[in-house]
């Protein structure tokens, strides 16, 4: 993004093709509410949009803190956005603490706009500043609007006979009031929203309509004297709709609700609280008007197995997770491959190995989700790539799952779940529909029951319990080909081990798409999971360098599609971005025996577009052997880890 | 318990075409008859029956049950039971699991099965032995027990099923034994229960851990070792010689001498199913000091879990429409108009 984008500073006629605002507080400052209504004005603006908000892990950090710092970065702009930015175009800061750990990302020439309200020596103590960073030259690389928000905020809601602590409150609506105006925004639908959410508080509704409306007063009165300047982005041109914003964990929920309703089947959804997945069930126990039912587990290991008993008895069996949680699972999805049972496992990874970093991303559970099973137990893994493209990964994975008699993994990650992007309202009229079938008679010569017998696909009968005249007997102990009876024999267990092999690599699979340029050529820059957006933006800055490089970003991780092969021997090289050591890379290096070179990132911190950029043009340096490697360790990039480390 | 309709079927309608793999002389082959016999007098539909275990020799059971059967993985009987009765509340469902699979590693689920009280059956195979994995102490092996782990005899303290179930928050907690007669009357309680019944049956390893509960379960003295519990009836043993009676001083319960079967006068409690308090003592009572209490220890119904979670997402639906679309549009939406302001 900082390359592209025009500083608010320039302030010039000319509008700016994307701008990346960063809001910074204190976990009780509201920063995650300010952003979220920043977005949604953005949104109403027709403005593109990606979001990130980054919080810390503990729950109630104490005030002050540099741990205690929450922030919410939003990019937008008049053109496609992809990620939530590299650097910050804005910087408002709340308190020394959120100063001192995002000022770092901030670009060189930024506009940092800081509450000087709130740098008085205590703050600054817990902030570790010895000096006062407004009155050294901590800022002087940048513009610096400093006002005591604090203060404008008790004085703009005096009418409304609060306490000071109260009146505080409304800080971040005063913030959120001068970036409306500094980005020529309407403030009606803020209105109307704090009308709704303080329906029962009215003079509260009232108080922070005044605060918001102070600050964008004072925007139109400040301009000429300082260095705040009016930028209006323009709008993208968009296909008309109803858009709405959605994050991963919404995209995730609402694509099972799709999936298992264009299946006609009832949904069974088994999970136990873990970061970063637990958004999930928390949005589906809000659909239950969907045939759907949630069942909060004991541990992992119930929670999935409760999803396999409801799909053994005929509803669609989720269950969900992240990196430890899904290790917990690991027998049961065993027991699902070899009973044939429906099964969706959303894995929303996290940095790892063990507890990890819970509130980190990081995409390092490919291996798992592939070969992570005790015995051949091949499954379909599919990966989600953005909020939006979740919801269309569910509903496959709810496809695949029935149609194959089989569980499915689905990898998101926590970028995805959290972060947020515009999206425009599918028609479910439109959806392609693939009901369930279930076996209602015997399907065996002479009336005879073979639960096992294989349809086309490979896949065997769907038999519900209660069904008469159809009782059987399955398990986790191989099976005999068709009767399902226990079966030890040698031909036996070789003729199931390749059955089941069989059936998971005939899942037909769409052919592989190139995302960004050609097929053929020097470079291809192979991705997966969230990593498309920086991929996506640093292939197309690279190929306006005039650079020959193509993106090809994969859904379909296992089996992989059919024509991946022949594409990706079309090109010279093969460079594989992942935030983990290179396991993609170890999967096409297997599979197709190229030289897949693997760039790797496992900071916890999502790929920079300059990082891949810099990544690709190495291939056109004509220096030999420089492709590829990993990503340096950049501290000074968010999500900071400087505030953990103090 | 379960689906009102009544099916009429025999004993050899519930066998299946499997041969039966337990060794010759196995407690398992009495349990399995016990069963086979207690269903039809259910009228249970085999259709309508499912039959959940986890892995043991216990868990071999649903292969030889004409019913639908799943035979799960180590422990998890109880969770994979939970899923099917919640997909399914019309299904009898019934739990097969034994010590080390529902008192060791599947421990965890079989007190929120019980917590949570999901109607059903758990039938909790007792040997006292791992027998599968060739006989190694089990958690409710007693002190002492040599086995090829414990080679000088275990030291851990076992676990007590029953007083675990109702530690846990049973609302039902029966006990019996492979070859007692008895045993079909105790799974029928346990059946018609409305809610989680939990019920302990000793089971003779003939292998690993041979007669170890010949001391109640032989029919040599079987009367002085036996308390068979019946609701509304004095706590009599040993030819009605012998009762329980509630020691006011210890808070314990204590053994009096009848005379005459004047049991009024010794002090014998009659037994009440629905006292939890007894029901604590009577899984406590030490044996041999003690009879064993069999039978119906326990039985106090509350709403099953599978009721509350149906009522609940009926609570939730009420009013409202499955419309995917408007759920799709749901949130924070705007609406992006064509050029002559209309949207798409």
């Amino acid at each position: 993004m900082a390359t592209a984008a025009t500083t608010p500073k320039d302030g010039n006629s000319a509008a700016p093709e994307a701008v990346v605002v960063r809001f910074a507080g204190d976990s009780g400052d509201g920063m995650q509410l300010t952003g979220g209504q920043f977005t949604l004005s953005t949104a109403l603006a027709g403005n593109d949009l990606a979001t990130f908000p980054d919080f810390p892990a503990e729950i109630r950090a104490p005030q002050g803190t540099l741990f205690g710092v929450s922030a919410f970065q939003i990019n937008f702009g008049s053109r496609e956005i992809s990620t939530a930015g590299d650097a910050p175009d804005v910087l408002v800061a709340m308190n020394p603490a959120a100063l001192k750990t995002n000022l770092p990302a901030l670009k060189p020439g930024g506009l940092v706009i800081v509450d000087e309200g709130e740098f008085g020596k205590r703050n600054l103590d817990k902030a570790k500043y010895e000096v006062n960073p407004l009155e050294d030259d901590t800022l002087a690389k940048y513009d610096v609007l400093r006002l005591d928000i604090s203060a404008r905020t008790i004085e703009a809601v005096k009418p409304f006979g609060l306490g000071n602590k109260d009146a505080l409150r409304s800080k971040n609506m005063w913030t959120l009031g001068l970036a409306l105006w500094m980005f020529d925004r309407d403030r009606k639908p803020i209105h109307d929203w704090l009308k709704a959410k303080f329906k029962t508080k009215p003079e509260i509704a009232e108080a922070n309509i005044a605060a918001l409306d102070a600050g964008h007063a004072y925007g139109e009165t400040a301009e000429l004297a300082g260095p705040l300047r009016q930028v209006h982005v323009d709008p993208v041109p968009t296909a008309p709709g109803l858009y709405r914003t959605l994050t991963g964990a919404e995209g995730i929920a609402l694509g099972l609700v799709a999936g298992a309703r264009l299946l006609r089947l009832p949904m069974f959804f088994g999970g136990y609280p873990i970061t970063p997945a637990s958004a999930i069930l928390h949005h589906l126990v809000r659909m239950k008007e969907f045939n759907v039912t949630t069942f909060q587990a004991e541990d992992e290991i119930a929670a999935i197995c409760a999803a396999i008993g409801a799909s053994y008895a005929g509803s669609l069996g989720v269950t969900s997770s992240s990196g430890p949680g899904i290790a917990l699972k690991t027998e049961a999805i065993g027991l699902g491959i070899m009973t044939e049972l429906p099964l969706v496992i959303v894995n929303s990874q996290r940095g790892g190995p063990s507890t990890g970093l819970p509130t980190k991303t990081e995409q390092s559970d490919l291996y798992q989700a592939v070969y992570g099973r005790n015995g051949d137990a091949p499954m379909p893994v599919i990966a989600a790539r953005s909020p939006a493209d979740a919801f269309e990964c569910a509903i496959e994975a709810c496809r695949i799952a029935v149609q194959y008699m089989t569980p499915v993994m689905l990898l998101t990650d926590g970028y995805i779940a959290n972060a947020a992007e515009p999206w425009k309202v599918p028609d479910p009229e439109a959806f392609e529909r693939f009901p369930a079938e279930f076996l209602t008679e015997a399907n065996g010569p002479d009336g005879q029951l073979l639960p096992y017998k294989r349809d086309e696909k490979g896949a065997r009968p769907w038999i519900k319990p209660g069904t008469p005249g159809l009782m059987h007997r399955i398990g986790g102990i191989e099976k005999a080909v068709d009767t399902g009876h226990i079966d030890y024999s040698p031909r036996n267990h070789q003729a199931m081990t390749d059955a089941r092999k069989d059936k998971i690599e005939g899942i037909r699979v769409r052919d592989q798409q190139v995302s960004v340029g050609t097929k053929g050529g020097k470079l291809a820059v192979v991705g997966w999971g969230s990593t498309y957006g920086p991929i996506h933006q640093a292939v197309n800055r690279s190929r306006r360098k005039g650079l020959d490089v193509s993106h090809i970003h994969l859904r379909h991780i296992w089996p992989l599609p059919a024509n991946l092969e022949e594409l990706l021997k079309s090109y010279d090289n093969v460079l594989v971005p992942e935030m983990n050591t290179g396991q993609l890379k170890t999967l096409l290096r297997d599979q197709y025996l190229i030289d897949a070179t693997p760039l790797t990132k496992t900071s916890g911190q999502p790929f920079q577009i300059a990082e891949l950029e810099a990544a690709i043009a190495k291939y056109f340096d004509g220096v030999a052997g420089n492709e590829g490697g990993q990503v340096a360790v950049n501290d000074e990039q968010l999500p900071s880890p400087i505030a953990e480390n103090d | 318990m379960n689906a009102p309709a009544k099916i009429e079927t025999t004993l050899k309608d519930w066998e299946t075409d499997q041969e039966v793999r337990w060794c010759p002389g196995c407690g398992d082959y009495a349990i399995l008859k016990a069963v086979q016999r207690t269903l039809p007098k259910l009228g249970a539909d085999p259709a309508n029956t499912v039959f959940v275990s986890g892995i043991g020799c216990s868990s071999r059971f649903p292969y030889y049950v004409e019913s639908y059967g799943f035979h799960t993985i180590h422990g998890r009987a109880p969770a994979i039971a939970t899923g099917v009765k919640l997909a399914n509340p019309d299904l009898d469902v019934w739990i097969v699991t034994g010590d080390g699979d529902g008192m060791s590693i599947g421990g965890n689920h079989t007190m929120h099965i019980l917590r949570r009280n999901l109607n059903c059956q758990i039938l909790l195979f007792n040997n006292e032995i791992y027998g599968l994995t060739k006989g190694q102490a089990s958690p409710t092996s007693r002190l002492g027990t040599r086995s090829p782990t414990t080679p000088a005899g275990s030291y851990d303290r076992p676990a007590k099923a029953c007083a675990f179930a109702i530690g846990a928050g049973a609302r039902f907690v029966a006990r019996g034994f492979d070859v007692s007669k008895k045993l079909p009357e105790v799974l029928e309680a346990a059946y018609r229960h409305q809610g989680a019944a939990f019920v302990e049956i000793y089971q003779n390893c003939i292998v690993y851990n041979k007669d170890v509960f010949d001391g109640f379960a032989a029919p040599k003295g079987a009367e002085d070792h036996q308390l068979w519990l019946e609701d509304g009836e004095p706590m009599l043993f040993a030819n009605g010689t012998k009762g329980i009676t509630l020691d006011r001083d210890t808070l314990q319960l204590a053994i009096v001498d009848v005379v005459d079967g004047d049991w009024q006068s010794a002090g014998v409690i009659v037994h009440n199913v629905k006292n939890r308090s007894i029901a604590h003592m009577l899984v406590e009572i030490p044996f041999p000091e003690f009879p064993k209490a069999l039978g119906v220890l326990y039985d106090d119904p509350r709403p099953s879990f599978e009721g509350e979670v149906a009522e609940e997402k009926a609570r939730l639906s009420e009013g409202k429409e499955p419309n995917l679309a408007a759920l799709l549009g749901k949130g924070q939406s705007w609406t992006v108009n064509d050029d002559e302001g209309h949207p798409a």
